[in-house]
């Protein structure tokens, strides 16, 4: 420490250990995290998901048997030791099940935050920042498809979409239809969320960037000759990011209860891929005879949902410190 | 006032016209009939015939404007699928089991959601402010049918207090599940806006001038704090409509309850096309009627707001 910047003298050592300062200066993501891990539910609600990524990951080993392994010999058996949640009506195992379940939801989820990162932040970026016309384009699309119930919407592409590719015309149509019949009807469901799923985060972005537009930063950033893509990206984006990380956390249970709800309807995944949907769908029609096999699907559902909104409210109240009530 | 509402209901049209052409674009473009799927395939001839009885053979755009001319005098074309009920009476005979529910299950969010929120705001920070959360979260969080699955499981197939299924009308315990699977997500939103809102509203100076004439805190809350805190929560009536409306489609789906969102349902996995779009309609207008609604109560709840 010899060399003097900006002709200030240098602090001259600590000379005992202390008066180091014990903080280190501020910043938004250490804060944040210090924050997220005082608030107990985001902490449980953290280990959750992370246990549910591994579970997902590693499904061939921890899951008992293959999912689609049938033992007409014990069919809808409850709960034992061979069975931790029994079987079902062609004696396939439920945890099994469950567990290779987990791969959908997840999958459904990791595509959703593309969309948003890939097609919502950048749409929104550009309309808040280039104004005109795209903006007006943008914006009235956004208010239109936002004026309807997402899975109304959602519902009425898969429809269309299904029929397409029942019998595709065209040598891309035809490609698509055999994704999706590879992945067991996934792709559909995941083109159906990218009409939807974008929407909030642009819509937000935008307005983030129509106030940061204004800013002294932003003005500054222009005088000393910033491109509009250097601005965008290098002072804007980062500007938007702590409510797109709140936003995209938030559409993620949305996202998975949507693939869920298509495929109990028979308009998703379709069967022998175990989505959490379809297990539901099959409890349905046994429950009177067999609850079990509705409660469980329908538990690890729920529980994997609300673990979601809790991390989504516990990176708010983490990352927007104005939001924070007392 | 009038001249505003006049302009409000003129702009529905435009929008309405938006979304109608949309979807019936989209069902039009969809391949495929609903005869095509059956195990015995029909003759041709038939196929033809009836494509020609459905108009199925006109021109697009001819059909597109009979469409629209036979809506505009209520009716809506036959059903694909049901020979003997036309679109408009399927619709008919569904919309008032599905409309009672929906209405219940509004009323259902309000007496529940408001006082929950209510009470969080007031025990902020409190066990029974994190409890209330853990409810609120819950409805947010869990999709209608998981609600109603597992609604049934404890209270029909646990306890056997409740029927597993079924419509008797709105007053027979039939109606309780899907009331309770539909009504709980509206119940959180307004709880989670009422706490959010009451919360900012208590901070403010007329909160403290009453605080200061010596009110006590329950006339605070009630008068003063929850006439100002509701204003917000009014914005979220449109989302609960939506809510009620994809709730329906499953609960209605699992509880066999003869509603409109089972027979949206239906359509879709029936293929039924006419009343796919018909029932998409229906719920089109009955959004945009909500929409409005709630801007005009925006006037009666807060006089500073003016319609131009």
């Amino acid at each position: 420490m010899t060399t003097v910047k900006g002709g200030f003298a240098p602090l001259a050592p600590p000379r005992f250990a202390t008066e180091v300062p014990m903080r280190r200066p501020a910043n938004l993501w250490r804060d944040a995290w210090h924050r997220l891990t005082r608030n107990r539910a985001a902490v449980v609600s953290l280990v959750y998901v992370a246990l549910l990524v591994l579970v997902a990951i590693f499904a061939s080993v921890v899951a008992p048997y293959p999912f689609q392994r049938q033992d007409l010999e014990s069919t809808d058996l409850g709960p034992s030791a061979a069975h931790l949640l029994g079987t079902d009506g062609l004696g396939r195992d439920e945890l099994s099940r469950l567990v290779y379940g987990s791969r959908i939801s997840l999958a459904v989820a990791l595509v959703d935050v593309l969309i948003v990162l890939v097609v919502g932040v950048p749409l929104g970026l550009m309309a808040g920042f280039f104004g005109r016309w795209l903006d007006v384009l943008v914006m009235r699309t956004v208010d239109v498809l936002l004026a309807f119930p997402n899975l109304l919407l959602v519902i009425v592409v898969i429809t269309y979409l299904r029929a397409v590719l029942d019998q595709p015309s065209g040598p891309i149509l035809a490609l698509v239809g055999a994704l999706d019949g590879i992945t067991g009807g996934l792709l559909g469901v995941f083109i159906a969320l990218g009409l939807v799923s974008w929407l909030t985060v642009a819509r937000l972005v935008r307005g983030q960037v129509l106030s940061l537009r204004e800013k002294e930063f932003i003005e500054a950033a222009r005088m000393i000759g910033s491109t509009d893509r250097r601005i965008i990206v290098r002072h804007l984006l980062p500007n938007t990011l702590a409510p797109v990380i709140v936003a995209a956390t938030f559409g993620i249970p949305g996202a998975i209860a949507t693939e869920a709800g298509l495929s109990f309807l028979g308009l998703g995944v379709r069967p022998p891929f175990p989505s959490w949907g379809i297990l539901i769908a099959e409890g349905v029609r046994n429950m009177r005879a067999f609850p079990h096999e509705l409660l469980f699907p329908a538990v690890i559902l729920a529980i994997t949902l609300i673990c979601f909104n809790f991390l989504g409210d516990g990176l708010r109240d983490a990352l927007d410190p104005k939001l924070k009530v007392d | 006032m009038t001249t505003y509402v006049l302009r409000r209901l003129l702009w529905m049209i435009p929008s309405l016209f938006v979304v109608f052409t949309l979807t019936f674009v989209v069902v039009h473009a969809t391949p495929g009939s609903p005869w095509d799927e059956s195990d015995k395939p029909l003759p041709e001839a038939v196929k033809v015939n009836l494509a020609h009885q459905y108009h199925l053979d006109d021109p697009l755009p001819k059909q597109y404007v009979d469409y629209l001319i036979n809506a505009l005098h209520g009716d809506l074309g036959p059903s694909y699928r049901s020979v003997e009920r036309s679109v408009s009476e399927i619709i008919g005979a569904t919309l008032p089991v599905s409309a009672q529910i929906g209405l219940a299950s509004m009323l259902f969010a309000l007496v529940v959601g408001v006082p929950l929120g209510a009470l969080a705001a007031v025990k902020h920070n409190t066990w029974i402010d994190y409890a209330s959360s853990l409810v609120t979260v819950t409805g947010l969080a869990t999709p209608p049918f998981v609600r109603v699955s597992l609604l049934i499981v404890f209270f029909s197939l646990a306890l056997g207090w409740l029927p597993t299924g079924g419509w008797e009308g709105i007053f027979d315990v039939r109606s309780i599940i899907p009331i309770l699977a539909i009504g709980s997500g509206p119940a959180a939103i307004l709880a989670r806006y009422t706490r959010s809102s009451l919360l900012e509203v208590r901070g403010q100076d007329f909160i403290r001038t009453a605080r200061a004439k010596g009110l006590t805190e329950t006339a605070i809350v009630v008068a003063h704090a929850m006439k100002n805190a509701l204003i917000p929560v009014v914005t979220v009536a449109g989302v609960t409509l939506a809510n009620v409306i994809t709730g329906a489609f499953f609960v209605e789906r699992i509880y066999s309850v003869p509603g409109i969102g089972r027979q949206f349902v239906d359509s879709v996995t029936g293929r039924d096309y006419p009343l796919l779009l018909g029932i998409v309609l229906v719920f089109a207008l009955l959004i945009s009627l909500v929409n409005l609604i709630v801007d005009l109560s925006y006037g009666f709840l807060d006089p500073r707001i003016r319609y131009r």
